[in-house]
């Protein structure tokens, strides 16, 4: 209790102390800024952003930015962290020691170096923006980043969106059926490719009904850059790269160990029923496995959230770095902080609540 | 084991030790300055020509030369000072903290600056501009033909907002890529990752002296803005401000009447002109009115040098940055220098 | 028809195959067990033969060792440049500190190294463990601050590259492990509002990265104190460091607190003890041994997290290289200076965490021999 109460008047000592500080110091105080014009531009975005615009649109387009090399790096650090992570169990030695050197290095040299690193290789080996390589037809790699084609938006490709979901759940319901029917009957079509031949078949209709639009914007070499189509600067790649490897090196070993926990006598009774390796493991220890491996995956899926934090070191966008930018521009660093921890907090809640609700369908259920 | 007693030994010594090196008062500000003996000037952690340590590790520059004139006019001596070298996101939290007396630190002086971070801006050291560096190579004339190309600014600086309301203003294209270190900037800069780099006229003549072939860079023509650069202070201490303000005029004056390092002494013997004995202390004591002694001019223009001494020394033709007087000459030659009557 | 006609004759009983042994045939059963498995070895054989000379070649062979960057310049990229370590090492591993005196961040930290590796074995886990522990860090600011015994001050903005790497990894470490310890028993308190309160810090402060509690130290901490009070940057960013770590510590503190079997708390009870005396004498102890493996895991990563001060313009090892990499002439040579940093971060790093490995293995043992005592 005395502790308790020790805390509430340090509490209220500092709260005190702030603001007799921002007075003295005629700094403003107040959520008020937010309205008010940014006057600065961002590099990249996925919002539509001027420097004319406010604040908070500012803010917005940040956390667009983080959400978009967050969400993209869990995907790819995921698979590359399960497939190095399966790599360390395999039987073939090279294999095994090739990919235990990568979680090695990977797991033992700071992010922040790791991503400088990157980031130097993209700026300075790759070539310049007006002479970029070719990697492929309208595929471009250059200082000033990767750049591909993308379709111009017509009615066509918003009809085969919006048939995307419809799509997926036939499949899903054409799987399900099949599968109560071997389980009624002992045997049935195995409809695995039809299903995603009709998941595919619904955005294809939609996109001819739409007029098949076939027109695309192609990147092209201008006097300085390449400009035109999907660009993804090399900001935003050294970015990803840099997360993505050092993500998968820590998933690698939650995974090693998460099959590893499943008792070898489940591997055993199943080549004992015939099952191949590779089924083995689909079917029988994979799953038990992911009951031990979500809630560490968890963590790292927040922790690549937070370490996508660093853009703020290669310039990068994040909502961090233009926080950085407001906080120089206009001084009030208290609100500017308080936004960018509520977004932090935010995204862990939702994560945090989304692998919960995987977990506990994972989650042992002791008969 | 009794580890909460031992750990809280060890955290307490911990935190002492840390604590220990760096608390001070600082209550107003020309009473703390003579009680600590020397004044403690923010500066740019390297800008050459304004702020920057040579191979010996001396500062040198001529946001140098106006904390050396305050710390001569107050404390008697121009090396009585301590330099802290700032970023460009902890200059303006130094000088609200009270860590630092004086920010010197080739900032411009806005509005929004001056109203609402809790400091105040005592005068202008540099006329400047903003303007654009572009590799020799790309054959670039002028800034409105960088239609498509990528420019590199600094984040939280007068320059982002600038090249964002000018390629506005001319509709003109372009990507920005946004750092927060001058490092950064440049290092992207001369790697080629852009192809323009915008800032202050001056900073980009000094960040193409830190290059191994200057020469392959150009600075284009067009100003596209005004970037007065000056020193300042926190807001609320009215003396300190007009010493500090004072200190730059004085060097102004000085040039205006013709003195030098050189000839401060036998002009101080041997001169008629009541304005010249003023500024040296032979005449009427203005120091007095500042809450300083009656040689605090004499001491500027003698240990420091008037402007034009410190412009030649830092930034002239002779250095390798090379800059013109320009705007920055006197306003009886044609300049935007004027100092108000030191009397 | 005979019953017993189908029967097989018992035979004499029979040699288990002989087990696979030589190199032969475990290349035969490691590597090519399988075609999708030799098709892997193929390629990966094949590109290792490409990439491995290639790369030790340009690592070394034809490689300039002495700081010449007339050499160097010449060698086109066509070898490593050592030379830009040999030339810079020194700005790289201790910063902006005066040159003359660099042999005292030297000496403290080869100190720290000395006692860490002193109390690495569990036999050393004694009483005056604590307070040697104390006077190491003591001896380490003494000396990197100088101001006594004849040594001259150099002021905390010049300490830089692996001695301050070193020193917030400590500080930030120990005064975690108290602040850690207090979290975990609020956590488990029963009074609920120390049990929110608690929970709330924790959450909060694992839920931010630890870009924005350096921030909060640079912006914030000087709007905190009263007026006229100052701290030192780095005695800001060591205690936001503290703050960050302390919740992660809490955590590890919890495990360890709940790994203890209720027995210990009841027994104590039973004995008439207190509640703190219980936490002081029978749980604290118990709890804190189960979990040093976790500590280590710990200083591992407050180790890897210190690189982080390199935005807050703090010139650690990270920030030390990129301030040697400003220089115009060899900003070429970054691939070998980040190989160079690269490689110190990962010997520290790796050695930490065999340590805990080695650590864990060892005190899973002790832990059991209790309960075969007890049997």
């Amino acid at each position: 209790m005395a502790l308790l109460g020790g805390l509430a008047l340090a509490g209220a000592l500092l709260w005190r102390n702030t603001r007799q500080n921002l007075a003295a110091r005629q700094i403003r105080s107040g959520f008020g800024f937010l309205g008010q014009t940014a006057g600065f531009d961002i590099g990249e975005g996925l919002v539509p952003y001027a420097p004319t615009d406010t604040y908070l649109l500012a803010f917005a387009a940040g956390v667009a930015n983080t959400l978009r090399v967050a969400v993209v790096g869990i995907v790819l650090a995921t698979v590359l962290g399960t497939l190095v992570g399966l790599g360390r169990l395999s039987r073939n030695a090279l294999v095994r020691w090739l990919c235990t050197g990568y979680v090695e290095v990977l797991r033992n040299v700071p992010l922040i170096i790791q991503l400088f690193a990157w980031y130097l290789v993209a700026t300075e080996i790759l070539p310049e923006a007006a002479s970029p390589i070719e990697l492929a037809p309208h595929v471009y790699l250059s200082k000033g980043g990767l750049q591909f084609p993308h379709p111009v938006w017509a009615r066509g490709w918003a009809w085969a969106l919006a048939a995307v979901p419809p799509g997926l759940a036939a499949a899903w319901a054409l799987v399900r059926w099949a599968r109560a029917r071997r389980g009624r009957t002992g045997h049935g079509p195995r409809l695995g490719w039809a299903a995603v031949l009709l998941a595919f078949a619904f955005p294809l209709a939609g996109w001819l009904a739409g007029g098949a639009p076939r027109a695309f914007e192609l990147p092209e070499v201008t006097r300085f850059n390449v400009s035109g189509g999907v660009s993804l600067t090399p900001e935003f790649l050294a970015l990803l790269v840099g997360l993505v490897t050092f993500t998968a090196a820590f998933i690698a070993e939650i995974v090693r160990s998460g099959v590893l926990a499943v008792p070898h006598g489940q591997a055993e009774a199943a080549a004992a029923l015939g099952l191949a390796p590779r089924q083995a493991m689909r079917l029988v220890i994979l799953p038990q496995a992911l009951r031990v491996i979500v809630p560490p995956l968890t963590s790292q899926f927040l922790n690549l959230t937070k370490n996508s934090s660093l853009a703020v070191a290669i310039g990068y966008p994040d909502v961090v770095s233009i926080a950085n930018t407001a906080i120089n521009q206009n001084g009030q660093a208290l609100e500017c902080i308080v936004v960018i921890m509520s977004v932090y907090l935010t995204i862990n809640l939702v994560t945090a609540l989304g692998m919960g609700w995987y977990n506990r369908r994972v989650a042992l259920v002791e008969g | 084991m009794e580890l909460s007693r031992r750990t809280a030994v060890s955290l307490a010594l911990a935190l002492a030790a840390i604590a220990l090196p760096a608390t001070a008062l600082a209550g107003k500000t020309l009473d703390a300055v003579k009680q600590r003996g020397e004044v403690v000037c923010g500066v740019n952690t390297s800008a050459p020509g304004f702020s920057a340590t040579d191979s010996q590790g001396r500062w040198k520059g001529l946001d140098v030369d106006v904390c050396r004139a305050v710390a001569a006019a107050v404390l008697g001596s121009a090396e009585k000072v301590k330099f802290v070298p700032l970023n460009s996101q902890q200059r303006f939290a130094a000088l609200q903290a009270g860590e630092i007396d004086i920010l010197s630190r080739n900032t411009t002086w806005t509005l929004t600056r001056d109203a609402s971070l809790g400091i105040v801006f005592t005068g202008i050291d540099y006329f400047d501009g903003q303007g654009f560096m572009v590799p020799k190579k790309l054959k670039v004339e002028s800034a409105k033909k960088l239609g498509g190309a990528t420019v590199c600014v600094q984040a939280g600086t007068t320059s982002e907002k600038n090249v964002a309301d000018y390629f506005l203003a001319n509709g003109i294209k372009y990507k920005s890529v946004v750092f927060d270190t001058a490092e950064a900037i440049q290092s992207a800069f001369f790697s080629g990752r852009c192809q323009a780099y915008t800032t202050d006229m001056s900073d980009l003549a000094g960040a193409r002296t830190k290059t191994a072939k200057p020469q392959d860079y150009v600075i284009l023509p067009e100003v596209i803005s005004k970037e007065p650069l000056g020193p300042s202070v926190r807001r609320g201490d009215d003396e300190w401000f007009a010493i500090v303000k004072w200190a730059l005029y004085a060097m102004i004056e000085a040039e205006e009447d013709g003195i030098t390092q050189a000839n401060a002494d036998q002009l101080k013997a041997e001169s008629k002109d009541p304005g010249v004995q003023r500024m040296l202390g032979a005449g009427d004591d203005t120091g007095k009115l500042l809450g300083l002694d009656k040689d605090w001019s004499y001491r500027i223009a003698k240990q420091v040098g008037n402007y034009g001494e410190s412009f030649e020394a830092n930034l002239g033709p002779k250095t390798p940055l090379g800059l013109p007087r320009g705007a920055n000459k006197l306003w009886s030659k044609g300049g935007l220098l004027y100092a108000p009557p030191v009397r | 028809m005979d019953p017993k006609a189908s029967l097989p004759e018992p035979g004499a009983a029979r040699e288990p195959p002989p087990a696979p042994a030589g190199p032969l045939s475990w290349i035969r059963r490691s590597l090519f067990s399988s075609v999708p498995s030799a098709l892997a070895t193929l390629l990966l054989a094949a590109a290792l033969f490409r990439a491995l000379p290639a790369a030790v070649g340009w690592l070394f062979t034809g490689a300039v060792w002495a700081p010449d960057y007339e050499a160097c310049r010449r060698l086109e990229y066509r070898a490593a440049c050592w030379g830009f370590v040999a030339e810079k090492h020194r700005l790289v591993l201790f910063g902006r500190y005066p040159w003359a005196e660099q042999w005292r961040p030297l000496v403290a930290t080869l100190l720290v190294v000395a006692a860490l590796a002193a109390s690495a074995h569990p036999r050393c886990w004694r009483r005056w463990l604590l307070p040697a522990w104390a006077g190491v860090l003591a001896a380490f600011f003494l000396l990197v601050r100088g101001g006594a015994l004849g040594l001259s001050y150099v002021e905390p903005g010049l300490w830089g590259g692996l001695p301050l790497t070193v020193l917030l990894t400590l500080v930030g470490v120990s005064a975690s492990i108290p602040l850690g310890v207090v979290l975990a028993l609020g956590r488990r308190s029963r009074l609920p509002v120390a049990r929110g309160a608690a929970a709330l810090y924790i959450e909060m402060a694992r839920g931010v990265p630890l870009i924005t509690v350096l921030f909060v130290a640079s912006f914030l901490f000087p709007l905190l104190l009263p007026q006229g009070l100052r701290l030192d940057v780095l005695a800001r960013v060591a205690i936001g460091i503290t703050l960050f770590q302390a919740a992660y510590m809490a955590e590890v503190v919890r495990g360890g607190l709940q790994g203890l079997p209720k027995g210990q708390t009841e027994a104590a009870a039973s004995l008439g003890l207190g509640w703190w005396q219980t936490q002081r004498r029978v749980v604290l102890p118990q709890a804190l041994v189960l979990v040093i493996p976790s500590f280590v895991n710990s200083l591992l990563s407050t180790f890897m997290d210190t690189s982080l001060v390199t935005v807050v313009s703090m010139y650690d090892l990270t920030g030390a290289l990129r301030l040697a990499l400003g220089d115009p002439q060899w900003r070429n040579f970054f691939i070998e200076g980040y190989l160079f940093v690269g490689a110190v971060y990962f010997v520290c790093c790796l050695a930490m965490s065999r340590y805990s490995h080695w650590l864990e293995r060892r005190l899973g043992r002790w832990a059991r021999r209790p309960e075969a005592s007890a049997a």
